[in-house]
């Protein structure tokens, strides 16, 4: 597993996208988030997740200058993040928040507009049309905002992010209260920009869209519980394990299961039950397969125990809400 | 200062306002109310009013358009925005305080000042038209049309920074409307008791009048840019 300091190193420069040391940031006795530390290259999709209330928009908010940390420090595109850097760092970045705040009464392409000045960008007609192309709205330039589905909307605010072409795109909870059908889209979207080297931080608490976007994730419940790659965090907290089935209970599994290469352990879980803890699944698998025919036994199935995302962040925030629990 | 992004957010009011019809009518009514009562007045006076008149000053009664109109509309300038959760999207970008607020202000200042004076040109063409001979001449002084032309972008932008004070501080639209056209009321108050001689309008008064006008209209940009507080408007806290 990768520590929580984890570098990611920038494909172009070397330098990191975002470079976060010991960040936190308190309302008054309430500690929003507390020393989270990181770094995330460039081109890097990379999930945020946290139960709400977790920190993760405080966060964005935070790297994002609209608020001012109250410890550590951070770069963000390059930049370190102070108040005298707000306006250039804001030139770099874009938030899409989880609310689109779009103005309703104006068209899409006034709304996109309004932005594309904003941030001053050269050719604002051909840039609103490209972001326009990327999240296929086109056709509804002309729309009020005000007349557009949910979804839609979504998608006004993700293009109005794309306007500025920024080094780095924060995207907070960008699919929260839509359906699947335009999660969907949203999720494809995002994996679009992903592969065409746009930088992401994307805050979540669906744990699904992380694990299939994120090239690395974090998990945060005010302080950074674990950073790294998904299979990295499974591996790293859960052991890898086959389990095994047979027609009928094996005689000596003791002897079976002995000195097979890549077998560490073996428990019985019932009646041609068996899990085994492995170092390694693949190599394990193939002698466990000839040992058990060996044997003389009906193999009803081989497989390896799959730990989702859900089952790390589940352990992880468990483990924070047991060690506040035991805290007097 | 960036133009650019200042005449972004003017335009985007400006296409806002328009197809607001709360506004629309905030803009149409409050300017009826102050037209409606001299003008009816004067229509019925006759001739022989006419010597009295001329120690009266009904054009400036009509200053009080632009001490109210763009306070209401200031006033939700900021607190509207971030009610409909579109402050957050625009504070992400470049721009700053400064011109967010410059562009606040110039925003309500355009519409209040033309419609001001709209207001005076009706009220002008409708005496001169239709009040009884000897009426137009002893209410129309020459000095008191420039005092109008001159003070009103002054009165009004005075009227804005009250309001948009109120709309960074305030966490409701109506709430921050009502304090704005009560924080304006002594400038209405002002004008009426100029425009009825209570306080007689001579040219130092006016010198003194404008050139306090314009100071405290530049000093408000930045006494509201300084009580512009991104994090509390962001988060509701401190």
């Amino acid at each position: 597993m990768s520590s929580p300091r984890a570098l990611a190193s920038d494909a172009k420069t070397g330098a990191a996208a975002l470079s976060v040391h010991g960040l936190g940031k308190r309302f008054s006795d309430r500690a929003a988030f507390a020393d989270v530390s990181f770094e995330i290259g460039y081109g890097e999709v990379f999930g945020f997740l946290g139960p709400n209330g977790a920190g993760k928009t405080t966060t964005v908010r935070t790297l994002g200058t609209l608020l001012a940390p109250t410890s550590g420090s951070a770069t963000v595109a390059g930049i370190p993040l102070a108040p005298e850097n707000g306006v250039e760092i804001r030139r770099r970045i874009a938030i899409m928040p989880e609310s689109p705040g779009l103005y309703l009464r104006l068209t899409v392409a006034e709304n996109l507009e309004c932005f594309a000045d904003l941030y001053e960008v050269p050719d604002p007609k051909g840039r609103i049309e490209r972001a326009l192309r990327a999240v296929n709205l086109s056709d509804r330039a002309g729309d009020a905002c005000g007349a557009l589905s949910k979804g839609l909307r979504q998608r006004v605010a993700l293009a109005r992010a794309l306007l500025s072409e920024p080094e780095v795109l924060f995207l907070d909870e960008p699919t929260s209260g839509l359906d699947p059908v335009a999660t969907r889209d949203v999720h494809e979207l995002i994996a679009a920009l992903g592969r065409s080297g746009v930088t992401i931080f994307l805050t979540t608490h669906r744990l699904e869209e992380a694990e299939r976007l994120c090239d690395r994730v974090g998990i945060l419940n005010t302080t950074l519980r674990t950073i790294g790659r998904p299979d990295e965090l499974r591996d790293a907290l859960f052991a890898k394990t086959l389990t095994v089935r047979t027609r009928a209970p094996l005689a000596e599994p003791a002897a079976v299961f002995a000195d097979l290469p890549a077998v560490e352990g073996w428990r019985a879980d019932g009646p041609g039950a068996y899990t085994l803890s492995v170092s390694d699944s693949d190599l394990a698998a193939p002698p466990v397969t000839r040992a058990l025919v060996s044997a003389g036994a009906d193999v009803l199935s081989i497989n390896e125990s799959r730990h989702s995302l859900e089952d790390v962040y589940l352990e992880l925030i468990d483990e924070t809400e047991g060690t506040r629990e035991a805290t007097p | 200062m960036s133009r650019r992004r200042v005449i972004a957010i003017v335009r985007k009011e400006l296409r806002d306002y328009r197809r607001n019809r709360y506004m629309i009518v905030t803009m149409g009514v409050i300017p009826a109310i102050f037209l409606a009562q001299p003008l009816v007045s004067i229509l019925n006076l006759p001739a022989s009013a006419s010597v009295p008149l001329s120690r009266t000053h009904e054009l400036l009664y009509l200053l009080g358009i632009p001490a109210l109109v763009p306070s209401v509309i200031a006033a939700s300038s900021v607190v509207s925005e971030r009610e409909r959760g579109t402050l957050e999207p625009v504070l992400t970008t470049p721009i700053s305080r400064e011109e967010f607020l410059l562009a606040k202000a110039l925003a309500p200042l355009l519409p209040s000042v033309l419609i001001s004076y709209l207001v005076y040109g009706i009220f002008v063409v409708a005496i001169e038209l239709f009040a009884h001979p000897g009426v137009a001449p002893a209410l129309l002084h020459a000095p008191e049309v420039i005092a109008q032309v001159l003070f009103t972008p002054l009165l009004a932008s005075w009227s804005i920074w009250v309001g948009i004070a109120i709309s960074t501080r305030t966490s409701d639209v109506r709430a921050a409307q009502q304090l704005s056209v009560l924080g304006n009321l002594p400038l209405v108050a002002l004008t009426t008791l100029i425009s009825l001689d209570v306080i007689h309008p001579t040219l130092s008064l006016a010198l003194g009048f404008g050139a306090g006008l314009l100071l405290i209209d530049r000093l408000g940009w930045r006494v509201v840019s300084a009580m512009f507080d991104r994090e509390r408007l962001i988060t509701g806290t401190r």
